[in-house]
């Protein structure tokens, strides 16, 4: 009947680009993307160099957004904390939904015991909070960003997990998926091909409204000293650094506060957009 | 049968606008219903009858769908000109609905005993213990014991849940019932039940019922009246007689040639080539044109008028202008009603 | 010439909650090269049930399935592998039975792909074949499902199960979700492909006109069970079992004044959950008596024509004399 010719993807572009709100928010993702990974080349100075005759400049020439308690340039450690923010918020969205696709699609898809198993022993993990978690891991492994992805990962897998589960059992009774039993596929290749594919679009939705989360996770496991450790950069660890100094200078906390306050709505705004985007029911 | 006209839609026109595209969904439909007639409105998916009884009704999906034209008069008020409010107090009241899936009229945690009190009072000042009493009527009057009052609706099966829907839809004597493909998720044998319950019930409370299915055997047993639809335009319009025993658009005829009968054996069935036209992007002439085995060349360049050949039968064709010239038909002049 | 199909005494059970369900409760026939059996009843009659379980789409509980005179009730990996090129089946739902990640050529190329007999361009060649045997223009190579309509679908759906050169398609429902007009368009095709390809079909439907149009033999089933089998013809001329009668009475036929009497049948199926012995239609049956309660056999009452009901003979008023050939 439509003699439109575009793919799945294309439609899915095509709608975006209508939502206003998700094309800023896809904007700023992609301006602080590039900020990190160009961070070295942007940032007028290396985050630790210290100045120490030089303390609480205010904006100047050569420091344009002044400078903090060690003299180290503002601008600069805000430039290299978007790096390290964004790695603990995708890498904990990215290993959780590693984690949560393999472990749902295997509960999904074989169902029975199998299910019951390993849905429970998600249940166990989500009773544990987040907090709890991390402190424990950085007991074990030491406090730093890759334990603390991996404390954050933990945490968000149970929820990713379920959700794949729930989608897979939509898709698993479909009849393409009988179809493709009929003509001799395996399981692997069904769920690979056939399962998978229908089941992701809202795992991609779920997972873009996580990033957001995960990189205020991130930001509140420095804050309190078990994620990025110093003198690294990280919005959160230059959170809880100037909030002792919040009263005489109170931009120490505003600009890290206002850079995770934008990157994150900005990654929701997307995700809204994408699942509104991704919906069937909003088509035509 | 010479009854006071209850409904009467007058050259409507009907538009859903999408992103970049405007699908034509209705195109200049007449009807005319009178007062304790049935209607079958005929067609295939996409021919646009849903958005007919939709557009009677008021409730096209906004903000896409659109009237760019045309009147339906109802009760000597058009229908087009009321407010939401007005329409708010028609629905239900004066005319109710039905649809194909009986759940997406009810509620899946409310009993259905109290889903009919509650239509009935909305439309009715009648205290709770006498609406509770008249839905009790209804649901017997339907064929469903009164005990079952309390229950919900999925302790019900598919052919019962459409009974309730039923029930509900009559629960205020509407004037008029517009069913959409009531019967099409059922089994045969609960489908007879259930058509034989609304033929039934309709007559008795004197409902005029327009009648929406593809089945043209649901349309033999239970109307008095056909419409076939195709590609937004009443192709044929007439009694079940006209329609049934003198097919005379192209399309009516191949849609008899594609049904498998039960009296006769053939090899093959004798289907329409093609598909409808997309409606987005209608031909300039007859819209059955490119499928049509009888068409002539100017079919293609112009749209037919509505001829009528008949008296009471309406065609729009080509052929039937011819019939009507030859006086292959004693019947009155053809309506010159060309658009 | 042995049959090309034969199941004796086919079950499938389902644990439920509530207890067993008997989908498919004692089904046994035989179907030849070229013929087509179709099978009739009611929503949760287990019609769709018998058709996936002889395909091993699920497993049987009971009885035995026998293709080409071997018997293939329990196959091994390998057995299955090849009773797959053999046995295929198109689905009723267009929509949800196509991928709707996959293009055209992709959905009619897996099983071509999965066999892994074919080179690449071998598949590409078949893939056209079969587009073009199906009525599929090659324009809609890189098309996806979503953009086309329901007839086009279905058709995608036959040429895939084609691919591998099947002898035996079970068709379950394959034009109930179809327009009438696109609907004879596929029944042509499907009648086309039999004899062109001498194709075995069981051929799985609610609507008794499409059935008795496109089938050799017609089996009546009612809770899981066969209630009446005979010659196509034969049971829409001489319709024994009162089931068969009131189905039939209740089809819709498109002509006014039609006569006909419509044959009352109270209430809606019941559970097919542990069911009790004895005819499973006497909650409905109109000439239930106490003898009905006890358990029935499929008799063949007139040559080839089998009915399931102890009271047939006096219903239909038939002298005892009348037997069926031996």
């Amino acid at each position: 009947m439509k003699s439109r010719k575009r793919s799945r993807f294309g439609e899915t572009w095509h709608r975006l680009k209508k939502n206003k709100a998700a094309v800023i928010g896809l904007v700023v993702v992609i301006i602080v993307l590039f900020v990190a990974i160009f961070a070295p080349f942007l940032a007028p100075y290396p985050y630790d160099e210290q100045d120490l005759s030089n303390t609480y400049a205010k904006p100047s020439k050569e420091h344009l957004l002044g400078t903090d308690k060690f003299g180290r340039d503002n601008l600069s450690r805000l430039i290299w904390g978007s790096r390290n923010s964004l790695i603990m918020g995708l890498g904990c969205v990215a290993l959780g939904t590693l984690f949560g696709i393999t472990i749902g699609s295997i509960a999904g898809y074989f169902g029975g015991r199998v299910d019951i198993v390993i849905m429970r022993i998600m249940d166990v993990f989500s009773c544990v909070p987040m907090l709890l978690m991390c402190v424990v891991i950085a007991a074990i492994l030491g406090p730093s960003i890759q334990n603390a992805i991996l404390a954050i990962a933990i945490s968000t897998t149970p929820s990713c997990a379920r959700l794949i589960r729930a989608n897979i059992l939509t898709v698993r009774d479909k009849e393409f998926v009988e179809a493709a039993k009929a003509i001799d596929a395996k399981s692997p290749h069904i769920i690979l091909r056939h399962i998978l594919p229908n089941a992701i679009a809202p795992t991609i939705v779920a997972t873009t409204m996580n990033i957001g989360n995960s990189i205020i996770s991130g930001a509140t496991l420095s804050f309190i000293g078990l994620g990025a450790q110093p003198p690294l950069a990280e919005w959160g660890a230059m959170l809880s650094e100037g909030r002792n100094y919040m009263r005489q200078h109170m931009e120490l906390v505003l600009y890290p506060g206002i850079c995770i306050m934008i990157t994150v709505l900005a990654f929701n705004l997307l995700g809204d957009g994408l699942r509104d985007a991704l919906d069937p029911r909003l088509k035509n | 049968m010479e009854s006071n006209v209850l409904l009467e839609v007058k050259d409507l026109k009907v538009e859903y606008h999408t992103d970049e595209t405007v699908v034509h969904a209705v195109n200049g439909v007449s009807l005319t219903l009178r007062e304790g007639e049935t209607l079958g409105l005929v067609g295939e998916t996409g021919a646009g009858k849903t958005t007919i009884a939709r557009t009677i009704l008021g409730i096209l999906p906004k903000p896409q769908g659109h009237v760019t034209q045309g009147e339906i008069i109802f009760e000597g008020r058009n229908l087009l000109e009321l407010s939401e409010k007005e329409m708010r107090k028609i629905r239900g009241d004066k005319i109710a609905m039905i649809f194909q899936d009986p759940m997406t009229a009810l509620n899946p945690i409310e009993r259905v005993g109290d889903q009919i009190t509650e239509a009935i009072r909305l439309h009715n000042k009648i205290s709770h213990a006498e609406a509770v009493l008249r839905s009790m009527d209804m649901l017997e009057m339907v064929g469903i014991p009164k005990e079952r009052y309390p229950e919900f609706p999925h302790q019900f099966s598919g052919g019962m849940k459409q009974r309730v829907v039923i029930a509900m839809a009559l629960a205020c004597n509407p004037k008029l019932l517009l069913a959409d493909e009531p019967t099409t998720a059922l089994d045969v044998t609960i489908q007879a039940q259930v058509l034989a319950l609304m033929r039934d019930l309709t007559k008795r409370l004197g409902t005029s019922v327009i009648l929406i299915t593809h089945d043209l055997g649901v349309v033999a047993s239970t109307c008095q009246s056909v419409a076939v639809a195709y590609a937004g335009e009443i192709v044929e319009y007439g009694t079940v007689y006209h329609i049934f025993n003198n097919p005379l658009h192209p399309y009516t005829k191949g849609l008899f040639d594609s049904l498998p009968d039960l009296d006769v054996s053939k090899k093959r069935l004798k289907p329409i080539r093609g598909m409808m036209p997309d409606p987005t992007n209608l031909p300039e002439g007859c819209t059955f044109c490119e499928r049509c085995d009888y068409a002539m060349e100017i079919c293609a360049r112009k749209k037919p008028a509505v001829y009528e050949p008949e008296q009471g039968h309406t065609v729009r064709c080509f052929l039937a202008e011819r019939r009507v010239t030859d006086g292959a038909f004693a019947g009155s002049a053809a309506s010159e009603k060309v658009l | 010439m042995a049959p090309l199909l034969e199941v004796q005494h086919l079950k499938k059970y389902f644990k439920t909650p509530r207890g067993m369900l008997h989908a498919v409760d004692d089904v046994s026939f035989t179907l030849d090269a070229g013929k087509t059996l179709g099978v009739v009843g009611e929503s949760g009659c287990g019609k769709s049930t018998l058709g996936r379980t002889i395909l091993h789409l699920t497993d049987a509980t009971d009885g035995k399935i026998l293709f080409e005179g071997r018997d293939i009730t329990y196959p091994t990996r390998r057995e299955l592998s090849q009773l797959r090129q053999n046995m295929q089946i198109i689905f009723q739902d267009p929509y949800s039975s196509l991928n709707p990640r996959m293009s055209v050529s992709e959905t009619i190329m897996e099983p071509l792909k999965l066999s892994k007999k074919y080179s690449k361009a071998e598949m590409i060649e078949r893939t056209k074949e079969l587009m073009a045997t199906v009525g599929l223009a090659e324009r809609f190579w890189n098309i996806y499902p979503h953009e086309l309509d329901g007839g086009r679908r279905q058709r995608i759906g036959i040429a895939r199960a084609l691919a591998l050169g099947p002898k035996f398609i079970v068709c379950d429902e394959p034009v109930s979700a179809l327009d009438v007009s696109i609907q004879a368009q596929i029944l042509n095709l499907m009648l086309d492909l039999q004899e062109e390809r001498n194709l075995t079909y069981i051929f799985i439907t609610h609507d008794l006109s499409v059935v008795k149009y496109i089938s050799d033999e017609i089996m009546v089933m009612y809770l899981g069970q066969v209630v009446e089998k005979a010659p196509s013809h034969e049971l829409f001329r001489n319709t024994l079992h009162p089931y068969s009668k009131a189905l039939l009475s209740a089809i819709p036929i498109p002509k006014v004044d039609a006569q006909r009497e419509l044959i009352p049948m109270k209430g809606e199926v019941t559970s097919p959950i542990n069911p009790r012995p004895g005819c499973r239609f006497t909650a409905r049956c109109p000439y239930v008596e106490e003898k009905c309660h006890e358990p029935q056999v499929l008799e063949e009452i007139m040559p080839n024509h089998f009915v399931s009901c102890c009271r047939c003979r006096e219903i239909n008023e038939i002298s005892e004399t009348v037997k069926g050939r031996n």
